[in-house]
């Protein structure tokens, strides 16, 4: 009789992830029943967070801090910078953009922006997630230079976790490398 | 940090998957010209409520995966005894069979008495036999472990059929991606997820017990990783960083945590001291250092830098000092994985646009190329060592596979999730 009567594989409960939960036990629930209903509570609260409901707000995912974000004519309406396979060098075409993003960002000294870096799903996951943040602090470093406050600006990456093109060719890549410039509290 | 509290919003979907969710299938897309013949006779059934598990179906899947195996279908054996007198030797050796299994499950009571024999077909002999017990619940685990156990006595190696395999899905929907964590048997069976975020998981790592989980989680839009134990689903987080908290990895005693931290502006490789809360940082260079792997023997740290311009694999004493680069050819080596008897070392090795797995002989320093595909990566060795299980892609298609360390024997395992990455194997 060798057999390995541990058996913990079997026991293994699953749990729930609460994003505001600050004491990890009470992620943990056990009640059939409960887990259902806060599931479905989850479930539609983020399906308010996925946006949407304005169209155009996939253009334009700043358009609630003003105006000026979703006028085409406006550099501001830009708020993606693309990058080179491997590179955290931002190319010429998108210094622009961070010029006036920085610009406003020094005018509306309250105003806070996470730089979201990303990469192409090509080669190591936590490689990438390394290389989605170099991306974004050269664009809050080309800000910094510009007078906008650190307090103002936060990197996070998601790697190749988050693409916004699902296809896996070049021009897919091209298009999820890239930093996003997210306003906070549009 | 406050400000972005007040925008977060929930992003997370709660769940509760009792059980197998992805089902899978196996191809053996290469197999060793030597596999061993062998005939695996449906075991014999008894009891009122009859046997919710086919073991020796089970039995047989597992050794033919395994790829050490040739297995004879049931259509084609020349009888089905389930005792050792009803065996005619004659006609399977006629059939040019080397080993045959025969078993028998008896139902009492909703325990199941299971028994089987191995025989050697031309000696008329038998090599080995056992009796187990089991509920019903654990029928394909006791299906596994006769699987291990006529593997091991076979070919000498530890069967590797009784372990899991922790990996992520994604399955995304319009916008939104709902990612998981989730663990299933070695044949993908019994996937359960023990953990969902619309938000980004990565990088499961098992502690050397089996016991607990460390991964990484983006469900407050930053990065933190967290020890999850597996029987309770209790969790810690036990890094919460500004910046990058990522590629977690345990030392072989299980009582610390290499990792990757941004906190100081770029990432760094730290060791996280689990009972102190102690945290170390071991290099410190202007460049990107992440991906650390431990030594078996806890000596050693391997990790991804590209200070020379390119990613490459360095070593360094876990301790701290002198970092040595590794990897020297080749645009791009990357998310090194030790074998267990710490002579191979795994890696992605990229060239051109290929990314492939590799594997160095750490005594030679040979880098040897495993796989032939587009986009293949995080290598995580089999506890016996004799395979490397990753994630691959083809198209739209992702899949995990399996590669022995020479290269000759390859396995596809096909889940029916859109996403499958990051595996990592169960000690």
């Amino acid at each position: 009789m060798k057999l390995n009567k541990a058996v913990w594989a079997l026991a293994i409960s699953a749990v729930i992830l609460s994003g505001c939960s600050e004491d990890e036990k009470d992620a943990s629930l056990t009640d059939g029943s409960q887990n259902a209903a806060s599931g479905i509570n989850d479930a539609s609260t983020s399906g308010l967070n996925g946006g949407s409901g304005m169209s155009g707000s996939d253009m334009y995912p700043n358009a609630g801090i003003g105006p000026e974000f979703s006028d085409p004519n406006n550099p501001l309406s830009k708020s993606t910078i693309y990058f080179m396979l491997d590179s955290s060098q931002v190319q010429p075409d998108f210094v622009p953009v961070i010029a006036a993003h920085a610009q406003y960002l020094v005018a509306h000294p309250g105003q806070r922006v996470v730089m979201e870096g990303n990469t192409d799903e090509r080669g190591s996951p936590e490689y990438n997630i390394a290389l989605g943040e170099q991306r974004a602090k050269s664009v809050i470093s080309m800000m910094k230079a510009q007078g906008v406050s650190e307090s103002q600006l936060q990197a996070v990456s998601y790697g190749e976790e988050k693409p916004v093109a699902a296809g896996h060719d070049e021009a897919a890549w091209e298009l999820n490398r890239r930093v996003e410039i997210a306003y906070q509290g549009k | 940090m406050s400000f972005f509290r007040n925008v977060l919003l929930i992003a997370l979907v709660s769940c509760y998957m009792p059980s197998s969710y992805a089902e899978m299938t196996i191809e053996i897309t290469e197999g060793v010209e030597s596999a061993l013949p062998i005939s695996v006779v449906p075991f014999a059934m008894q009891g009122a409520s009859g046997v919710p598990v086919d073991i020796s179906f089970v039995v047989n899947a597992d050794l033919g995966r395994s790829g050490y195996f040739k297995t004879l279908d049931k259509q084609s054996m020349p009888g089905h005894p389930s005792t050792a007198e009803a065996i005619q030797f004659k006609d399977w050796q006629a059939l040019g069979q080397n080993y045959l299994v025969i078993g028998q499950v008896v139902e009492d009571h909703g325990q199941y008495n299971v028994q089987f024999q191995l025989f050697d077909v031309y000696k008329g002999q038998p090599l080995m036999g056992y009796r187990m017990t089991s509920t019903a619940g654990e029928l394909r685990k006791t299906a596994h472990h006769i699987s291990d156990l006529i593997f091991e006595k076979l070919t000498g190696k530890k069967g590797v059929f009784s372990g899991r395999i922790a990996y992520i899905t994604s399955t995304r929907e319009g916008r939104k991606s709902t990612h998981k964590l989730q663990i299933s048997d070695a044949d993908g069976f019994n996937a359960q997820t023990i953990a969902s975020s619309m938000e980004p998981l990565m990088s499961p790592a098992w502690s050397p017990d089996g016991r607990k989980i460390a991964y990484v989680s983006f469900e407050k839009k930053s990065a933190a990783i967290y020890i999850q134990t597996l029987a309770t689903g209790e969790r810690v987080r036990v890094a919460e960083f500004p910046g990058i908290n990522g590629a977690p990895a345990w030392s072989p005693d299980g009582a610390k945590l290499a990792l990757t931290l941004s906190k100081d502006g770029n990432p760094d490789i730290y060791v996280l001291n689990l009972n102190t809360r102690a945290l170390t940082k071991l290099t410190s260079s202007f460049a990107i250092d992440t991906e650390p792997t431990w030594s078996p023997d806890g000596s050693s740290i391997v990790f991804t830098s590209d200070r020379g311009g390119k990613p490459q694999l360095y070593m360094m004493s876990s301790q701290g000092g002198q970092e040595k680069r590794l990897t020297f050819s080749g645009n791009y080596n990357a998310r090194a994985s030790f074998s267990p008897d710490g002579r191979s070392l795994a890696m992605v090795h990229g060239n051109g646009s290929d990314y492939r797995i590799a594997v160095m002989d750490m005594a030679t320093k040979a880098l040897n190329i495993l796989t032939d595909g587009r986009s293949d990566e995080s290598p995580s060795f089999a506890p016996n060592g004799s395979m490397i299980l990753y994630a691959s892609r083809k198209g739209n298609a992702s899949y995990l596979s399996a590669v022995s360390l020479d290269g000759k024997m390859q396995q596809k395992l096909v889940f029916d999730s859109n996403e499958i990455r990051e595996p990592a194997w169960s000690p």
